[in-house]
């Protein structure tokens, strides 16, 4: 069993009327089944309402299964007697940077998870520097949050998270409200995070350039998992991906449109140094 | 000719210890018509520029004119202004306020001092526009999907039957069909009424699709201006102020410094399959057109 | 405008004041306040004056900083002012008008600007110094006892802390509503009484549905990091005093003496 195991779970946001009887069923997560490798990276996409955020909440315990089970580091996530190992276990990172950080001085609020779980101050403390330190965010410790940029303000918060000393990590969009240079800053602290750390990582996302180099890519769609792969292996399935309200890059795109035309290309290309390594000698013509 | 901006300087803080300028001496003109892209990385000062545009704020020094009138001359109402020159803020639908959809798209033309009539025409008509159908406006705004609701909110400014549409990143946090929605229905108004679009947006894929013409901003001053494919050109520019061209620009820059001849004003996947099929085609024949 | 208060504002740099226990510096303002109302002579504000001009040198904030945060108050110094000088009886000086001017009042007018310049700037230097976490834990532990009686104090106090936090969001946050709300063509200026305040609907309404939306998902955070109440909590920054905070109670201590001094001397 790896780190996160799902099985047969499903999800229903009940909404009552007043008497407390069920006046709608929402049937956010359809019978899913899931097993996560420890120290992998795996990047989950899906459109909005796809129940990608929503297994994200499973995994913590901020929501509990309506059936099957969800098996946190082998402890059932209904079981409320772990709750906090669990969720000291597994971080989580939200999408609004303003509405995660606690503390009104950076350092403060990366110590902020240590505390709750009864750490001792000196340890706290030694948490918290290597916390900012993997972060690359030690320069701005004494800093308000207020004067941060976005992308900086997640890297807090993964700090704040990381100072829990958790064997996974799940970023639910973290990058959604940040701008290009903010969101490759976040995604770079993630990545440095999984290798060096051997964290593992969930990375909830729409954005695909994102998931390039995650070792593993699952498509929601529905509250089901409609793709399971390497992102090679989904990124050839161009159609599908865009039947699911998901795009590709532009490479990916580009590439997949010349193979279609008849180009000798192969499939799921990722990056412009693979599409140029093939496209080259196809268009200097036979002579290298 | 719509707006005309002369020398616009916005200093913040002016005098104190906090002072920063956030425009400097930027000057353009937009004529009628225009879908224009307005680009620059967080802080650059686009989002106050904008803001000048329909008088919100009021510039430190220089002139905006629209239709060759001075906003901030005197007798100018900024009121009639902020109709004809709608701007859509950064996710608009924090800003829905009233218990249903229509009440809500009301608002706009109800200040606009309309007859109630002409009010709801307009709400219905805006609603239709961006997609909204009859059986939501009895809905509470706040039970919406974020792509409804944004839509929604598009269709408050929209109501206002602005000629001049400022939308500043309309797109933000949506997944990418809600963005394609967003931006279908912004360009088919820009098409069928002939309304002018300024879009902020950090996505250089969708203004290399949609724009005429980008704006580049860079420390409060004017860096670029000029069709997307010219600004593109400069992608080692832009770069330096922490922006980028479109990834298929990239691509054929590449290629061309491996010696192929492409053009170098590719910005959209379409273009560069085109353009990269047809040098294919030619490669067929025994000598090679990339030597010459 | 808003903007312009500097009481609550947090002013980094590493300075002895800034390292001092918050209860000490809780204490040291109170001490400075009863002061202020304890002089009655130009002897007792001197040496005021020089105590504060210690702690201001000592607290490595710009003393610019400090004056800024005076501009709020501008208003009430003004009407306190003029109370106090045109209103004070004795023996009159000249006459502006109705008005009569007398060397009391005059020397009340000044006493008590003093006392309320002091006071703005005595309780911004604890601020100035203390991030408000510091300043809610130096509370908390300060009025702990009254956990013995059934008062929550832990969870007012992280409240107060978050609170502290979300002002300058929500402040933000207000001003582009209001943005928002103009570009649709809202007037918050004209009309009367009634009509202002129909005009701000548009305003709160968005205002209280986004500090919902923020409390949930800040609630959400919290838990998701483990929060559970004070129960089982330790401190990354324990308050612990020092050598320095015996010293500033010595300080205080000799200071209030002085202070009591003059009015028994003079």
């Amino acid at each position: 069993m790896g780190i996160i195991k799902a099985s047969r779970l499903i999800f229903d946001y009940i909404r009552r009327d007043e008497n407390e009887n069920i006046e709608e069923v929402d049937r956010a997560i359809d019978d899913l089944s899931v097993d996560v490798e420890k120290g992998s990276f795996v990047a989950i996409l899906g459109h909005n309402g796809s129940g990608k955020s929503t297994l994200a909440k499973q995994i913590n315990g901020i929501l509990v299964p309506t059936e099957g089970t969800v098996w946190v580091c082998g402890m059932d996530t209904s079981d409320e007697n772990q709750i906090w190992e669990i969720r000291r276990r597994t971080g989580m990172v939200f999408q609004n940077p303003d509405n995660q950080i606690i503390a009104n001085v950076v350092e403060e609020d990366v110590g902020f998870g240590p505390e709750n779980i009864g750490v001792p101050t000196e340890d706290i403390w030694t948490r918290v520097n290597e916390s900012l330190e993997a972060v690359g965010m030690t320069a701005y410790r004494y800093k308000s949050p207020n004067k941060l940029s976005g992308g900086q303000k997640q890297r807090v918060a993964i700090a704040g998270v990381m100072a829990m000393r958790p064997e996974c990590i799940v970023l639910d969009e973290p990058t959604a409200m940040l701008d290009p240079n903010g969101r490759r800053e976040v995604i770079k602290t993630v990545r440095q995070l999984n290798r060096q750390e051997g964290i593992t990582v969930l990375l909830i996302t729409h954005y695909m350039e994102e998931v390039v180099h995650a070792d593993r890519v699952i498509v929601m769609d529905d509250g089901k998992i409609v793709m399971d792969g390497t992102p090679r292996e989904i990124f050839s399935r161009v159609e599908e991906l865009k039947a699911c309200r998901l795009d590709v890059p532009q490479v990916t795109e580009l590439a997949y449109e010349l193979r279609k035309a008849g180009l000798d290309l192969p499939e799921g290309i990722l990056s412009q140094e693979e599409l140029l390594e093939h496209l080259v000698p196809l268009l200097k013509g036979g002579r290298g | 000719m719509a707006i005309r901006a002369e020398h616009l300087t916005y200093i913040y803080n002016p005098g104190t210890a906090l002072e920063q300028k956030a425009l400097d001496a930027v000057s353009f003109e937009i004529p009628d018509g225009q879908f224009v892209g307005l680009i620059g990385h967080t802080g650059s000062g686009k989002s106050t520029l904008i803001q000048h545009l329909n008088g919100l704020v009021k510039p430190t020094s220089g002139v905006i004119y629209y239709n060759e009138e001075d906003i901030h001359g005197e007798g100018y109402s900024l009121r009639q202004l902020r109709g004809r020159v709608g701007l859509v803020f950064q996710y608009p639908e924090h800003q829905l306020f009233e218990v249903d959809v229509l009440s809500d798209v009301c608002y706009g033309p109800r200040n606009l001092g309309l007859s109630q009539e002409e009010v709801m025409e307009r709400a219905k008509e805006a609603l239709l526009a961006v997609g909204m159908k009859e059986k939501y406006w009895e809905q509470s705004p706040f039970e919406l999907s974020g792509g409804q609701k944004r839509r929604v909110a598009i269709a408050g400014v929209l109501a206002m039957k602005p000629e001049v549409l400022i939308l500043d990143e309309p797109t933000a946090g949506l997944d990418p069909r809600g963005r394609d929605e967003i931006l279908d229905e912004v360009w088919k108004l820009h098409r069928e009424k002939g309304l002018t679009v300024i879009l902020v947006s950090h996505s250089m894929e969708d203004m290399a699709r949609y724009a005429d013409r980008l704006i580049v901003m860079n420390h409060g001053r004017k860096a670029f201006d000029g069709p997307p494919k010219e600004v593109f050109e400069h992608y080692r520019e832009l770069e330096a102020m922490g922006l980028a061209a479109p990834q298929v620009t990239y691509i054929a820059n590449r290629l061309r410094e491996q010696g192929i001849e492409i053009g170098n004003d590719i910005t959209t996947v379409e273009e560069a399959r085109d353009a990269i099929l047809r040098l294919a085609g030619k490669q067929l024949s025994p000598e090679g057109a990339a030597d010459q | 405008m808003i903007r312009e208060i500097t009481i609550g504002q947090y002013y980094p740099v590493d300075s002895v004041l800034h390292r001092m226990d918050p209860r000490t510096k809780l204490f040291g303002t109170m001490v400075f306040i009863i002061s202020l109302f304890l002089a009655d002579n130009i002897w007792g504000y001197l040496i005021a004056t020089l105590f504060l001009a210690v702690a201001i040198r000592t607290s490595r904030v710009p003393f610019s900083f400090m004056v800024r945060g005076l501009r709020a108050i501008l208003f009430l110094l003004l009407i306190s002012v003029s109370f106090n000088l045109f209103l004070t009886d004795g023996q009159e000086l000249f006459r502006l008008g109705f008005l009569k001017v007398t060397r009391e009042g005059l020397r009340m007018a000044g006493f008590m600007a003093v006392r309320l310049i002091y006071l703005v700037v005595g309780s911004s230097i604890m601020t100035l110094t203390t991030t408000p976490n510091q300043l809610t834990d130096g509370l908390e532990k300060s009025l702990g006892f009254l956990k013995r009686v059934g008062v929550p104090i832990h969870e007012i106090s992280m409240m107060m802390s978050i609170a502290l936090r979300f002002i300058p969001i929500l402040v933000e946050e207000t001003d582009k509503i209001m943005k928002a709300q103009m570009a649709r063509g809202a007037d918050f200026e004209s009309g009367n009484l009634i009509q202002r305040a129909r005009s701000m609907v548009p305003i709160l309404v968005p205002l209280f549905i986004s500090a919902f939306r923020r409390a949930t998902d800040l609630a959400m955070a919290m838990e998701a990091r483990c929060y559970h109440g004070g129960e089982g909590r330790t401190k990354m920054k324990p308050l612990r005093y020092a050598v320095r905070d015996y010293t500033a109670y010595l300080i205080y201590g000799a200071y209030l003496c002085l202070i009591a001094a003059t009015k028994v001397a003079i």
